[in-house]
């Protein structure tokens, strides 16, 4: 049997060609998926494990076709139940490298109830949640995370629903990895990706992501050159929260329990907010920022540890088993009050 | 009176020899009567007796003390013939308060014993219960009934007066002392009574030695008090030699996975979200992690089935369970299984419904969901176990045919099984088929659909497994390469093989075993939780004469392929079930054959007596 990663054997040398399926490709031509995969498929490599160790769980969605393209274990599931059926899995085969793909519809809304147990239970596998903010495959409905008053084809006046943040709902969650990365920007999106692949726990990754059919340019405050310049702030851990261009940076600092952007110049040395990463309160007030009051922040909000569901499950049989020796079935069935028939 | 001198004073009284009797305990569901019905249970298994038991109680955990819907009994018959249920009317009623009084009185047979515990027969209490004036003092009752009153709050509180226990404490020992009484009148041995009570309150010897003198005392009373004028004995029934346990359906089920775990080698990762009457058997597996049971308390219905379809996709074996309510929200996961050909056990403990219904009550209405309750074309195995012991050799073989043909199986049992228990002549397991597993290792020629030409099922690969990476999933696909098609050829060809591979499963029936002649009258057929009503119904049919016979089907889909040709060797045949009529239609949309149905859905199993009828109306009207 084989084990992830480092042992007896060792993991071929990949190239990001090893992970293209023979399958079609079959999204929309323009569609921000193709980056993802492409980031995805180069990544692996680097993660170090045999690719026969690796599975690509999806629910329903655009999104969801993901496991198809990569030639690695896939299942491709029903909607929503993902994070369920990878923890199944993990449970069953802890030595798997399991990644979940899901879309802000699948991940948030029918899925909700899933990822919020998955990501409290802390199951060891990498989330990747394409956020489009729009219901692609069913053609167009707005979806969890599109904005109030959001005009779709099943709102013709506007969306009635608030809509929901992928962070902080991760964050409230007690998820002990959860970052923010761009379709369009490849080498932070490959970057966050083996970050969190090798992060030991769940590790939840929001992917801005476009549907340039359904919901075109949703992201344009990180995609725009300008825009992207005035209001990305990376999150880089022992840095300080700057953002903004050269000549006119900005700080965010904190004043009382309120977050604050000022003029980096006028902000004293002691008074910047360094961010770190252990700090999960910290990201909470970081998780609810966004343009156009506040800096847009990409990268790693949180990266604690915490205990891993499955191996309490493994630790405990294995502590039964250790304490009692394994179970003897014709043993057990002879236990007890029994009594004899001549 | 000390002990010694009573028994010098008291002649011996004379015991009655009987054939079965049906005792029911009925108190308030704080009245420990479960754990009453247990341990006379045990009592009458170690005494040799056959038996069968039916608990019952609310679905409110602490209903309201002393009202009706807070009533909890526990009956059982026992026997020295087979004894198939555990009976219609009672030939004893233990009543601890009013409301279990009015709530069961009507079942006990008129010259039934009656025992009751008058000091629960208060102002208070009798309001609860409805009653204008005190029914202990109607002298119909008592003309009625063989009536005893026992102030047993009294005399317990008397047998243990000087043990350092408060009022409360004191008083929730009176169930031992019903149980010694009745113990008594049975002639039951204490012995294992009493074995349980050192055991169970090994840590607490003050509850012990009380629990203990309560118990003798009820014994003591039986044997000295005047008013019981005989008592009975029930000589040991003609049973199988060997090693018995007393076994409940939950439990058969949860111990039929470990030996499925232990002779298949593999892990079993069992998905489950609480829900009554299934909920026992996630906690008993909780308890046997050494025989590698990984149990998953999940989020809900839907996540409990996808985490086994999870496991069965890793190589392992995944099972989830349920009652009626929570298999409609795994209905759309078990699709998912469906399609994708990979195993998984679906344990289906049904209840009444529809909705949460009846929760704590049995029946059968949950046939049709387990074999058409899913979007389109969507066959599953579909078993179902007879007795409480029968769940044991049930679970195993879901596990078997699941694995051996990589599909769904689920498992119809109900409340009545879960909770019931008979004297289970204990299998050797290694008398068990054996199931064998085959994890596809071999690249060479490999496909992800590709069948195995006698079972049709598809390879089971292992994560893990180089060379033999591929993706499966819930859109159609392309038979043997797997690819996902749209092609409309290919779709009715997979329709017609899923359910091909189904109706393969067929070949793993013994021949239908028939209970009575093999041509006749009339055939009963049953499946499921109604074996024992039926079986006692139709041999007392027999030993009048009639030309009946019956079939039990364990096999529900695919159904036993000598069904069809044992159907038309009857001029009539009845089918009892537990709901309006789902098997009935099965069978005649199968064979078109003029089957009626016996329907009633009380929450409670059928009665021989109301199945005798049925069969008296049509073996009669056909002769």
């Amino acid at each position: 049997m084989s084990t992830t990663g480092a042992g007896a054997t060792e993991v071929p040398k990949y190239t990001k060609k090893d992970f293209e399926s023979d399958q079609d490709v079959r999204w929309c031509p323009g569609c921000g998926d193709y980056a993802v995969l492409s980031a995805v498929q180069k990544s692996m490599p680097d993660l170090g494990i045999p690719r026969e160790n690796i599975v690509f769980i999806s629910g329903i969605g655009c999104s969801s076709r993901f496991p198809y393209y990569m030639n690695t274990y896939g299942f491709h599931t029903i909607h929503g139940r993902a994070p369920a059926i990878a923890t199944g899995l993990r449970v069953a085969r802890p030595d798997l490298k399991v990644f979940v793909v899901t879309g802000d519809g699948d991940g948030l809304s029918i899925g909700g109830n899933h990822m919020l147990h998955v990501l409290r239970r802390n199951v060891n596998l990498t989330i990747l949640l394409f956020n489009n903010r729009i219901y692609g495959l069913t053609k167009g409905q707005y979806s969890p995370t599109s904005e109030q008053g959001k005009i779709t084809k099943s709102t013709p006046m506007g969306s009635a629903d608030r809509p929901v943040n992928p962070i902080a709902f991760a964050l409230g969650c007690g998820a002990t990895f959860v970052a923010r990365t761009v379709d369009r920007h490849i080498a932070h999106m490959e970057e966050t990706i083996k970050r969190a692949a090798a992060h030991r726990g769940t590790a939840f990754v929001e992917i801005l992501q476009n549907c340039n059919v359904y919901n075109d340019l949703t992201w344009n405050v990180v995609y725009d050159k300008e825009q992207r310049l005035a209001h990305e702030l990376k999150l880089e851990h022992g840095k300080p929260l700057l953002f903004g261009p050269v000549d006119d940076r900005q700080a965010l600092v904190m004043d009382g329990v309120n977050p604050k952007v000022v003029p980096a110049k006028a902000t004293p040395p002691d008074r910047l907010w360094i961010h770190d990463e252990s700090n999960v309160n910290a990201a909470k007030i970081l998780a609810d920022l966004f343009a156009p009051d506040y800096p847009v922040p990409v990268g790693v909000f949180a990266a604690v540890s915490a205990p891993v569901y499955e191996d309490v499950v493994i630790d405990q049989e294995q502590r039964a088993i250790s304490e009692k020796g394994v179970g003897d079935i014709a043993k057990l069935l002879k236990s007890g009050d029994t009594w004899t028939i001549e | 009176m000390s002990e010694t001198a009573a028994r010098e004073v008291v002649a011996p009284k004379p015991r009655r020899e009987l054939a079965r009797a049906v005792v029911r305990f009925a108190g308030d569901s704080g009245d420990g009567m479960q754990l009453t019905g247990e341990q006379f249970t045990l009592e009458s298994a170690v005494a040799g007796s056959d038996l069968a038991t039916l608990p019952n109680f609310p679905a409110e955990i602490r209903a309201p003390a002393g009202t009706l819907f807070g009533v909890s009994s526990f009956q059982l018959q026992f026997g020295s013939q087979r004894v198939y249920t555990p009976g219609d009317r009672l030939d004893c009623l233990v009543a601890m308060n009013p409301a279990a009084l009015k709530v069961h009185l009507g079942d006990l047979k008129p010259g039934g014993l009656l025992i009751v515990n008058t000091q629960a027969f208060d102002k208070r209490n009798l309001d609860k219960a409805g009653y204008a004036a005190n029914p202990l003092e109607d002298p119909t009752l008592a003309e009625r009934y063989r009536l005893h009153k026992v102030d047993m709050t009294a005399l317990t509180l008397e047998a243990i007066q000087d043990l350092p226990l408060n009022t409360k404490e004191k008083d929730r020992t009176k169930n031992f002392f019903a149980l010694g009484l009745v113990s008594w009148i049975y002639t039951r041995p204490l012995d294992p009574t009493l074995e349980w009570i050192k055991k169970k309150f090994a840590k607490n010897a003050t509850i012990a030695e009380a629990n203990t003198r309560v118990l003798k005392a009820g014994h003591a009373f039986g044997e000295t008090a005047e008013i019981f004028a005989e008592c009975y004995q029930v000589e040991p029934a003609e049973m199988a030699p060997g090693l018995y346990r007393a076994m409940t359906g939950n439990r058969a089920l949860a111990w039929g996975l470990l030996a499925a775990a232990e002779r298949s080698k593999l892990p079993i990762v069992y998905g489950a979200y609480p829900i009554t009457p299934a909920s026992g058997i996630l906690e008993e597996l909780a308890m046997h992690k050494r025989f590698r049971i990984r149990t998953i308390q999940a989020e809900d219905e839907i996540a409990a089935a996808t985490a086994a379809i999870g496991a069965s996709f890793g190589g392992a074996v995944g099972v989830t369970a349920s009652s009626g309510p929570g298999i409609a929200l795994k209905g759309e996961a078990i699709g998912l299984a469906v399609t994708a050909e990979l195993p998984l056990v679906i344990f289906d403990i049904q209840r009444g419904g529809p909705s949460t219904g009846l929760p704590t009550k049995t029946e059968q209405a949950d046939l049709m969901q387990a074999l058409y309750g899913r979007n389109s074309e969507a066959p599953v195995v579909v078993l179902a176990p007879a007795t409480p012991g029968d769940c044991f050799f049930v679970a195993y073989e879901a596990v078997r045919i699941a694995v051996k043909y990589m599909v769904p199986v689920m498992v119809l049992s109900d409340g009545f099984l879960a909770n019931g228990s008979e004297p289970w002549l204990i299998p050797d397991p290694s008398t068990l088929p054996p199931i064998d597993v085959h994890f596809r290792t071999d690249p060479d020629g490999f496909f992800p659909y590709l069948r195995d030409p006698a079972t049709l099922g598809r390879p089971w690969v292992r994560p893990g497994t180089p060379g033999l990476e591929h993706r499966i999933g819930g859109i159609e696909k392309q038979d043997v390469t797997g690819n996902i098609s749209y092609d409309p050829d290919n779709h009715d060809h997979m329709v017609r093989t899923r359910a091909e591979k189904v109706r393969r499963v067929a070949q793993e029936i013994p021949p239908t075993s028939i209970n009575g002649p093999a041509t006749g009258d009339l055939l009963v057929v049953g499946w499921g939780g109604t074996y024992g009503a039926i079986t006692a119904a139709v041999e007392r049919a027999q030993t009048e004469g009639k030309a009946v016979a019956s079939v039990h089907l364990r096999h529900l889909n695919p159904l036993p392929p000598d069904l069809g040709h044992i159907l038309r060797e009857y001029r009539r045949v009845l089918v009892p079930e537990i709901n309006s009529g789902q098997l009935v239609r099965v069978l005649r949309a199968e064979y078109l054959v003029d089957a009626v149905g016996f329907n009633r859905v009380r929450g409670l199993p059928l009665a021989t007596e109301d199945i005798y009828d049925a069969i008296s109306q049509l073996a009669e009207g056909s002769s």
